[in-house]
């Protein structure tokens, strides 16, 4: 019988908003996934080595939703990501031209492409009040002729210098990947941010209900260019460390990061619409995505199995979080 | 979003006429000025042979185009679009028989949009009774039907019969059968003149699109788009709609499919991924509002074949081969967004937000 002064783990979970519960769930789908993996593919699953290699594959990931889930709060969308990824580590690694000693030259050079990008995006979208879907996914076409050019003109260096690569593969007192406390950092300051700042509460209101938010006061078009402008940079960012992952930058780099992106934004429990969402979950959702590949990867079914699995796991993941407001008015 | 209707109902026909037609308008403008630029730079551009070609070079992505469009009418949006015409590519190369006879492919046509339809179908059912957003699931379900298209060809290849190649990307002129038209004749010239991938969009228009247009159905997928609450208070079957408009974007991206397996001769799991973000640039070049209830399929067929004309007169300008993704990537950039762009048209500051 239930006690009413404590109520039970079933009640407290099923009195929850859907943005807590969608963290519970995303957590326990984590759990579900490790069980899962040792029972039926190897017992290795769980060891050390392989979840650390899976953290720092994920940290990558990672870092790109977390710029993603602030746009998606604010009912925004970022598709630039691909070429923003592709030229800002095609920047960086021509101007550190392989030399440690000019590395932070040329991730100061590889960000600066990514917030340049963020402040066009951002202009745009809460400026000229293009919609941000087209609006990326036209720059993102124009960021694939900048690479071109670029890569077709400049003396180019492409190979990353040897600190960058350790950045991005080391692994330091023998189970902590340098990437994986990069994405800590990262993950620390969106937490904050969003949780913990007047930016996040705004950006929250924005995406709730944008004119409610600019008629209480709000400067709104601020609000998304900050966002875009974040999430420019974190994409770059997850470029520099891509390409020191795969030792040297090269054009299409940044092709397989957005679907997963937003697939792990969304599977962490923000809502596609904006306004609703934590953080931790973004931080579950890429975990999700990155062990499912581990996975499959290790049992080694064939890519068709894969996709097919990767897309009915979102599905599932969707109908756990509960269906929108039937439509009356 | 109506708003060209609710400005000025009592204005005279013919501006209103114009006033709900402005941004088709638009596209039309941009299609007609690059005809004309293309053609002051390539005398040829007028001649069969050339006309054919650019056609073919633009229907899968015109297939593509309003197989979005159908879906982005309502509100929705389909990010499946390109692997539907990924999977029907496969399946149609890996269920043509070896002679390649009519009654075969008459049957891999059907069988193949009727496979696409059902992709379609599944994307509506899923969106509508599991109320969720339609972005995510057809992200969830293009990562599966891309799968199944990679399940049924693991690696490019499988068979296509030349007769149906050639049937859909020749000449009207030259598939008539002598015997039929006299060589020298004035009707056997123009029909030299004439595509048969454009014979196949006007059938398409007329036997599909018109009749869905004009039926109560066509009637509600706009009034969805538009504010689906009202749609739903003035007793429009809101599910069943939206479900019929995701299957005719299904249906749609197999043509757009079957139309590429023509062109390739050949069927590969992962050419299709390209439509899907494409497909998007042209419903809004088109003219066609992201946010639904405006637009239509002429704008898109309009904004598909002005997009691929840009490669074209970038190479007949002589622009450094080098900088052609960056030229036309700034042309898409820039008429898109003109297009899109919400500063022009509207009346206050609140109502950008809106």
């Amino acid at each position: 019988m239930e006690n009413t002064q404590r109520p039970s783990l079933w009640n407290r979970f099923s009195n929850m908003d859907r943005e807590n519960r969608s963290v519970v769930i995303s957590y326990s789908m984590i759990v579900v996934l490790l069980i899962l993996g040792t029972v039926l593919i190897t017992p290795n699953f769980i060891s050390p080595t392989f979840l650390t290699q899976q953290l720092r594959l994920a940290s990558f990931l990672g870092i790109v939703a977390a710029g993603q889930m602030a746009v998606i709060l604010t009912g925004n969308i970022d598709l630039s990501i691909p070429w923003t990824i592709t030229l800002s580590a095609v920047v960086a690694t021509s101007i550190a031209a392989g030399q440690d000693d000019r590395l932070l030259l040329g991730a100061a050079a590889g960000i600066g492409v990514g917030i340049v990008v963020g402040l066009i995006n951002g202009f745009g979208v809460a400026y000229l009040r293009i919609p941000a879907m087209v609006l990326t996914l036209g720059l993102n076409a124009v960021l694939k002729g900048v690479t071109v050019v670029y890569t077709g003109t400049a003396p180019q260096f492409q190979t990353t210098p040897e600190l960058l690569s350790a950045a991005a593969t080391e692994v330091i007192f023998g189970f902590l990947p340098i990437a994986v406390i990069i994405w800590t950092l990262v993950s620390l300051m969106q937490y904050f941010i969003l949780s913990r700042s007047g930016l996040g509460r705004k950006t929250y209101a924005v995406g709730n209900n944008e004119i409610a938010a600019y008629l209480s006061g709000v400067k709104t078009p601020r609000v998304l260019v900050m966002v875009f402008v974040l999430s420019g940079a974190l994409n770059a960012l997850a470029g520099l460390l891509l390409a020191g992952n795969a030792g040297r930058s090269f054009n299409e780099m940044g092709d397989p990061f957005l679907l997963p992106a937003i697939a792990a934004v969304v599977v962490g429990g923000t809502s596609i619409l904006g306004g609703s969402g934590k953080y931790v979950g973004t931080i579950a959702g890429v975990i999700i995505v990155r062990l499912l590949d581990g996975a499959l990867n290790i049992v080694q079914v064939p890519p068709a199995a894969k996709d097919i699995t990767f897309g009915l796991v979102i599905l599932a993941m969707l109908f756990l979080y509960g269906r929108g407001e039937k439509v009356r008015e | 979003m109506i708003s060209t209707t609710k400005i000025n109902p009592g204005a005279p026909g013919f501006r209103r006429y114009i006033f709900r037609h402005f941004r088709l308008g638009v596209a039309f403008v941009i299609l007609i000025v690059l005809l004309t630029i293309i053609a002051s730079l390539n005398g040829r551009f007028f001649t069969p042979a050339v006309i054919t070609s650019t056609s073919n070079q633009s229907m899968t992505l015109v297939f593509a185009g309003m197989a979005q469009t159908s879906v982005v009418i309502t509100g929705g949006i389909d990010l499946s679009v390109g692997p539907i015409i990924s999977l029907s590519n496969s399946l149609a190369s890996s269920i043509f028989s070896e002679p390649g006879d009519g009654l075969n492919m008459v049957l891999v046509v059907v069988i193949v949009l009727v496979v696409a339809s059902l992709a379609g179908l599944i994307n509506g059912l899923i969106v509508v009774y599991g109320r969720l957003q339609p972005i995510i699931v057809t992200l969830a379900t293009s990562s599966i039907y891309s799968g199944i298209a990679l399940f049924l060809r693991p690696r490019p290849g499988g068979f296509v019969p030349d007769a149906y190649g050639d049937l859909l990307t020749k000449r009207v002129g030259q598939l008539l059968p002598e015997t039929l038209l006299d060589k020298g004749s004035f009707l056997a010239s123009l029909l030299d003149y004439i595509p048969a991938s454009a014979i196949l969009l006007i059938i398409v228009l007329l036997l599909v699109w018109t009749p869905f247009r004009r039926s109560r159905l066509g009637m509600w997928v706009y009034a969805i788009g538009s504010n689906e609450g009202a749609a739903y208070m003035s007793g429009v079957n809101v599910k069943m709609a939206k479900v019929v408009a995701y299957m005719l974007g299904g249906f749609f991206a197999g043509i757009a499919g079957l139309f590429l397996t023509a062109q390739t001769r050949s069927g590969d799991a992962t050419t299709g991924a390209v439509f899907t973000l494409q497909s998007i640039a042209v419903v809004v070049l088109g003219g066609t509002s992201l946010f639904g209830g405006s637009g239509g399929i002429i704008g898109t067929i309009f904004g598909a074949f002005a997009l691929r004309l840009i490669p074209a007169i970038l190479f007949f300008a002589r622009v450094n081969p080098l900088q052609q993704p960056l030229w036309e990537g700034a042309v898409i950039l820039l008429a898109v967004t003109a297009g899109a762009s919400r500063i022009f048209t509207v009346r206050n500051r609140l109502d950008t937000m809106r």
